[in-house]
């Protein structure tokens, strides 16, 4: 090591034989800097793993379009909208074809665990809304009480839904009702619910016996194939006489319902902000470490400006150190993160893991952070007056 | 090779403190010293011998007259010419300030790679051969907590030197050291001195030192009071 920083830096690695001079307050130094990369790891995991199951649902369906209530915030939140508004829409010359589209949780008792599915209510003649792996299953939805389940669900036996085909369904119990799974696909759990289902609108009507056919909870649309949807929505917006609807893009509703749940959700406030936290005590600790340290050798700095070195060089030597800890902190930082989201995706099935772009962003973070912070200790480097040496 | 003295002191006052506070620490000291020259400055506490040197070794900002080192005048010079002078200049200090996480070789080789031209390999060269001549050959790897006072001051002497300085300024170097250990190092210097045509002006209230010098200046209250050319035995 000291070889390798004497060859990159051109001079003696004063910086890292001065921290490992004191091998235990360098040990601390590192333990602190890794609890804030972990303490970064884990509450950017979770943020990153709540904005993955956020999208995922959207990633169900194959629409350009999307009109929502106005208090829809969430796919899963706000009123109802009118199905006249669809039949509107799809006189727009360039809205090819569309869907009301019902969403309800549907309690399953599985004895040992009760979950709870999310449950989408689509029109099983309508495949070129749904995403092509789902669109190949969805006339099985034509049958009166069919499902097609989730088979990554919190709660479900791999080995169990691995089993369901159209010819070996799986029936179970729920509002009273006896629902048949022909077949299944790939979702998992999130933050609201355990998992998914897809049901006929009719199946969902018979479900939720509160809900009108004429009411579903967003519409969506396809559009001709190379329309320019941003075009389109302005022209939706005319034709769609109520004002308080929401006409978006199918992406910019996923993108918006995004920010929604990071920015405006109290679980997404306190995940970013544990992310802030952790960026505070990693340059808290940093800082620390290294103002202590200037201000241990302030004589000995001293002695350097005397014998005619310059700023840059004590610059240097802070850099140096603060790189020295931002890297090797991060390492055992990185380890323990993973594992501890390892761990807890296993347990919690939501989609926890420690992803290369996150990896590299930490990284990234830890170096400028550092270096920031031995930046702001190079202040007290002021105090190393060569004449009071004498 | 410049000729000349290599240092020229014309009029130089200083003062430190502000307002009322204000006192006066060098009064009008004029002053040439000799390429080559060792000298000795002596005085009572207080008398401005430290403010003397730390003005020569470019430590502070010459107030009032001219101040000439190798040529360069001083006063007003701006921060990277006073760094780039100290650059040829060596320092020994009362205290060592040895770094305590830089072995001794490493330490000396500081003095040697604040010249950017000099190699990493050159400098463990030229400290390790400076070790030697001091008599630490075999303590170049010890960190200066396991030298004794003496060792860990001929380290300092050899990080001052090791930079083939011009003009050697030392502060009491002595003062750390027992009787035997203090006549050695002003010898050891004087040598060095000698072998390379170095200046030096050291500054001491040890009269055993006194008979090494070529030159003793006296400073008292701020004024060069006494100033005697001596001939070596
Ligand atoms: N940084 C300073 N601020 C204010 N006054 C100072 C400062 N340094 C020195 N002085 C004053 O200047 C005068 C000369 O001090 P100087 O340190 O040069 O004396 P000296 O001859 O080196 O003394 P000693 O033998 O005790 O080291 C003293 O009266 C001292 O109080
Ligand atoms: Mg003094």
């Amino acid at each position: 090591m000291k070889r390798l920083l004497q060859r990159l830096l051109g001079r003696l690695p004063i910086g890292w034989l001065q921290l490992t001079h004191n091998p235990m307050r360098f040990a601390a130094a590192l333990i602190g800097v890794a609890f804030a990369n972990v303490l970064v790891f884990v509450q950017l995991g979770i943020m990153t793993s709540m904005g993955t199951a956020t999208l995922r649902p959207y990633t169900f369906f194959a629409a350009d379009v999307m009109i929502s209530a106005a208090d829809a915030n969430a796919l899963t939140d706000g009123g109802n909208v009118a199905r006249q508004w669809l039949l509107q829409a799809l006189a727009d010359p360039d809205v090819v074809d569309g869907m009301g589209l019902f969403i309800g949780n549907v309690p399953w008792d599985r004895g040992d665990a009760d979950i709870s599915l999310t449950t989408f209510g689509v029109d099983p003649a309508r495949p070129d809304l749904v995403a092509p792996v789902i669109a190949s299953d969805l006339s099985l939805l034509e049958v009166q009480d069919a499902a097609i389940i989730d088979r990554l669900a919190r709660g479900m036996k791999r080995d169990e839904t691995a089993a369901i085909r159209p010819q070996s369904p799986l029936s179970f119990e729920s509002q009273g009702r006896t629902l048949t799974a022909y077949s299944t696909f790939a979702g998992g759990g999130g933050f609201g619910g355990d998992g998914y289902m897809m049901v006929s609108d009719q199946t969902f009507l018979a479900l939720f016996p509160a809900r009108r056919s004429t009411a579903p909870d967003h519409i969506l649309l396809r559009l001709r194939p190379g329309a320019d949807v941003a075009a389109v929505v302005p022209r939706l917006r005319n034709l769609v006489s109520d004002p308080t609807l929401r006409i978006r893009s199918y992406a910019d509703a996923a993108q918006e319902e995004l920010t929604y749940q990071q920015t405006k959700r109290p679980t997404g406030i306190i995940f970013g902000f544990g992310v802030l936290i952790g960026v505070l005590v990693g340059l808290v600790i940093i800082h620390q470490v290294l103002s202590t340290d200037v201000a241990d050798h302030l004589r000995e700095y001293a002695t350097f400006k005397a014998m005619g070195y310059g700023q840059r060089f004590f610059i240097g030597i802070v850099l140096e150190e603060a790189l020295i800890l931002g890297i090797l902190g991060f390492l055992p930082g990185f380890a323990v993160g993973a594992t501890i989201l390892t761990v807890m995706g296993k347990v919690t099935t939501l989609p926890l893991a420690v992803t290369p772009s996150m990896g590299i962003t930490v990284f990234a973070g830890t170096v400028i952070f550092s270096a920031l912070s031995g930046i702001i200790a190079t202040r007290r480097l002021a105090a190393a007056d060569p004449a009071d040496l004498f | 090779m410049e000729t000349g003295p290599i240092v020229a002191i014309q009029a130089v006052n200083h003062w430190f403190g502000q307002g009322s506070a204000r006192k006066q620490a060098l009064h009008d000291i004029t002053l040439t010293l000799g390429r080559g020259s060792f000298t000795v400055l002596m005085g009572p506490s207080g008398s401005g011998k430290t403010t003397l040197l730390t003005l020569i070794g470019c430590l502070r900002a010459v107030q009032d007259g001219t101040l000439r080192l190798m040529g360069q005048d001083l006063h007003g010079a701006n921060d990277t010419t006073l760094v780039a002078m100290r650059r040829k200049l060596g320092f020994i200090f009362q205290a060592h300030n040895l770094h305590e996480s830089l072995t001794a070789e490493q330490n000396v080789m500081m003095g040697a790679q604040v010249h950017p031209s000099v190699t990493d390999d050159h400098a463990g060269h030229a400290a390790r051969h400076l070790l030697g001549f001091v008599g630490l050959a075999d303590r170049v790897d010890y960190l200066p907590a396991n030298l004794s006072g003496g060792q860990k001051q001929r380290v300092a002497i050899a990080r001052a030197l090791v930079g083939n300085p011009a003009l050697l300024l030392a502060d009491e170097p002595t003062a750390a050291l027992d009787k035997d250990s203090a006549s050695d190092m002003v010898d050891l210097v004087r040598r060095i001195g000698a072998s390379r045509g170095m200046t030096t002006l050291l500054v001491t209230h040890d009269n055993r030192i006194l008979d090494r010098a070529d030159r003793i200046l006296t400073l008292q209250d701020g004024r060069i009071v006494a100033d005697q050319a001596r001939t070596i035995r």
